[in-house]
C-alpha cells in the first residue's frame, strides 16, 4: 500500500538481539529521557497567581460602556436579548427626562439592565447585536466565582463602566489582533496587564 | 555504665525509627513531585511553601475518612493486615547499620538497633513475612479482586525471595559474615561491593523492586484487571498503613541495598576526613563527627535509592504476570546461580593468585 506518512513502520516478527532481550539497554534510555524531563522547564502555570494572556478577543465579563462623555451608550432597544442563545439578558426601557442629557446619550435608555451569568455561555452574540456599540465582553477579566444566589444575576451596578476604570482594547477584529501579536512578538508592546478580579 | 549504654541506644533505635516514618511519610510527598517534574510538572505546591505540608493534609485526610469494614468480612483478619505490612515494613531497619560507632564517656556503641550475627538472614526472614500482611488482607476482605491480588503478591514475593537469597549469597561468600555491620565494615573507603558484583546488584535490584510491589513489578495492584489488588476493600488508615508500609519497604530496601552494595556509611576519603576532624575537634568528638557525616552519608544513599524507584516508576509500564514470572524463575534464578560460580572462581583461584602476583 502506499505510504502516506514516512512515519509509520513495517510490522516484523525478527528475533530480538540479546540487547533487546536483556532489556536493561532499553531501561536505560528511558530512564535518560525522564530524567532529562526531570530536569526540564515545567509548562505548569500556577493559576490564581499567574495568569496566561488569553489574547484580545477573549470573551469574559460583560460591561456596558459609556461614551466619551460617561454617558451610557445603551439605549433599551433589546437587540440583545433578542439575539441572546440563552436569553441570559432582560432589560426594562425607560425615556430621558430633561436634565439627564449628561447621563444617557439616547432618548431612550435602560434603567434595569440584567444578565443572568448562570445561563451566559459568552457567545459574544450581543456584542454584535448591539447598534450603539453599548454591550461588550472584556477580553481582560473573568466573571469571577460566585457562591451565593443573589450573586448571579448582575444588574446596572456592575455592568455599567467604571470612567476611572474604563474598559479599552486595542484590538478589534481578528487582522488587529493578529498585527498586535505580531508587535508583542516583536517586542514593541510589552505591557500586557495580568487581569484583576474585582 | 550499662545504663549510659542503653539510654544511647534506645536515643539511636528511637531516632532511627523516627527518620524511617519521616521518610516515609515525605516520600509519598516525594513520589508525587517526582511524578509531577518527570511529566513536566509542579506536582503538589498547594500545602504549605512548596507544598511541603502535603503529607500532613493527606494525613488528616485519611484519618477523617470513614473506616468501613465489610460485612462478609473477617474483621479481625482484616484488622491484623494492615497492622502486619506496618509490622514487618518496620522491623528490618532494626539490623542494618546508619553508621559506626558513638563514643560517649568511654563506650562505644554502634549506630545500629541490633548488633545481629546473622543480621542478613533476620532482614531476609522479616521481608519475607511482609507478605503476610498483603495475603492476610486480602483473604479478609472477602473479595475476589482483592484474593487475586493478594496471591499474585505472595506468589510474586516467594518467586523473587528466591533469587534475592541467591545474589545475596555471592556477597556472603566475599565477606565471609551473614552480619550487615561486618559487611559494611569491610567495604570501607571506596572499596564498595557494586565493584566486585554488579551482576549481583542487578538481580538484587531487580528484586527489591518486586519484593516491595512498585513497578514494573506492582501486578498485586493492577488496576486495570484487579480494581485495586489487596486493598480494594480497605478505606480510611488502614489503606493509609499499606500505603504507608509500601513507602518504608521502599526505604529500608534502598538502605540495605546501600549497606550491602554501595558501602553503607563509607565513602571515599573517609578516612581523611576522619583524621582531619579527629584533629579540629579532640578524640571523642573528631569521632562522633565523623559518625554522624557517615550517617548523612548513608541516609543520602538510601535517599537516592528511593527517588531511583520513584523514577524508574515514573519509567517503565507494568510487566504481564507471565513476563514477570519468566523473568524470576528463567532468567534471575539462573543468573544468580552463575554469579554464584562466577563468584566461588574468583574467591578460589582468581583472588589467591592475583594476590600472589602482586605480592
Amino acid at each position: 500500500m502506499q505510504q502516506l506518512t514516512n512515519r509509520s513502520k513495517q510490522v516484523s516478527n525478527k528475533e530480538m538481539t540479546l540487547a533487546e532481550r536483556i532489556y536493561l539497554p532499553a531501561i536505560a534510555h528511558g530512564m535518560a529521557i525522564t530524567i532529562k524531563h526531570f530536569f526540564q522547564k515545567k509548562v505548569t502555570i500556577r493559576y490564581p497567581e499567574v495568569k496566561r494572556y488569553l489574547g484580545p478577543v477573549f470573551r469574559g465579563r460583560h460591561v456596558l460602556k459609556r461614551d466619551a462623555d460617561g454617558r451610557e451608550r445603551c439605549t433599551a432597544c433589546g437587540l440583545c436579548a433578542v439575539a441572546c442563545p440563552a436569553e441570559a439578558i432582560s432589560m426594562v426601557a425607560e425615556e430621558r427626562q430633561k436634565g439627564e442629557e449628561h447621563l444617557y446619550r439616547e432618548e431612550k435608555y435602560a434603567a434595569v439592565y440584567e444578565v443572568n451569568m448562570l445561563r451566559c455561555i459568552f457567545c459574544g452574540l450581543c456584542e454584535e447585536a448591539c447598534p450603539k456599540q453599548a454591550v461588550y465582553l472584556r477580553h481582560d477579566e473573568f466573571v469571577p466565582v460566585f457562591t451565593e444566589r443573589d450573586q448571579v444575576i448582575w444588574g446596572k451596578d456592575l455592568l455599567v463602566e467604571d470612567m476611572n476604570n474604563r474598559y479599552l482594547r486595542e484590538a478589534w477584529t481578528k487582522e488587529e489582533a493578529h498585527a498586535q501579536d505580531l508587535k508583542k512578538a516583536a517586542g514593541a508592546i510589552s505591557h500586557v496587564e495580568p487581569r484583576a478580579i474585582p | 555504665m550499662e545504663l549510659t549504654a542503653f539510654i544511647i541506644k534506645a536515643i539511636i533505635i528511637l531516632v532511627i525509627f523516627g527518620l524511617t516514618l519521616l521518610i516515609a511519610m515525605y516520600s509519598t510527598y516525594g513520589e508525587r513531585k517526582v511524578a509531577g517534574f518527570i511529566q513536566d510538572r509542579l506536582g503538589p505546591d498547594r500545602a504549605g511553601p512548596w507544598g511541603l505540608l502535603q503529607p500532613l493534609a493527606d494525613a488528616g485526610k485519611m484519618f477523617f475518612k470513614e473506616d468501613f469494614i465489610p460485612a462478609q468480612a473477617n474483621k479481625w483478619l482484616f484488622i491484623a493486615g494492615p497492622c502486619l505490612a506496618m509490622l514487618t515494613a518496620l522491623m528490618a531497619s532494626a539490623v542494618i547499620p546508619f553508621g559506626s560507632t558513638l563514643r560517649y564517656d568511654g563506650i562505644e556503641v554502634a549506630v545500629q538497633g541490633v548488633e545481629a550475627n546473622i543480621g542478613i538472614l533476620y532482614i531476609f526472614g522479616v521481608v519475607s513475612l511482609g507478605v503476610y500482611g498483603i495475603m492476610v488482607g486480602g483473604w479478609a476482605s472477602n473479595n475476589k479482586f482483592s484474593l487475586l491480588g493478594a496471591i499474585r503478591a505472595a506468589s510474586q514475593n516467594i518467586s523473587y525471595e528466591v533469587a534475592m537469597g541467591l545474589s545475596i549469597v555471592a556477597i556472603l561468600m566475599m565477606s565471609e559474615s551473614l552480619s550487615v555491620g561486618s559487611i559494611v565494615a569491610q567495604q570501607h573507603g571506596g572499596n564498595w561491593n557494586i565493584w566486585y558484583q554488579p551482576l549481583g546488584f542487578i538481580i538484587f535490584l531487580t528484586c527489591a523492586f518486586a519484593e516491595c510491589n512498585r513497578t514494573p513489578f506492582d501486578l498485586p495492584e493492577c488496576e486495570t484487571e484487579l480494581v485495586g489488588g489487596y486493598h480494594t476493600e480497605y478505606s480510611s488508615m488502614k489503606l493509609g498503613f499499606y500505603l504507608f508500609a509500601e513507602y518504608i519497604n521502599m526505604f529500608i530496601s534502598s538502605a540495605v541495598v546501600s549497606a550491602l552494595y554501595f558501602g553503607g556509611y563509607n565513602y571515599p576519603g573517609m578516612d581523611w576526613v576522619y583524621t582531619q576532624l579527629t584533629a579540629a575537634f579532640g578524640d571523642i568528638a573528631g569521632h562522633n563527627v565523623a559518625t554522624l557525616l557517615g550517617t548523612a552519608v548513608f541516609f543520602g544513599k538510601a535517599l537516592f535509592g528511593v527517588f531511583f524507584f520513584m523514577w524508574v516508576r515514573w519509567t517503565l509500564p507494568r510487566f504481564r504476570y507471565d513476563q514477570l514470572m519468566n523473568l524470576g524463575w528463567k532468567g534471575l534464578i539462573p543468573l544468580a546461580i552463575l554469579n554464584i560460580l562466577i563468584t566461588g572462581i574468583g574467591v578460589l583461584f582468581i583472588q589467591p593468585s592475583l594476590t600472589a602476583f602482586l605480592k
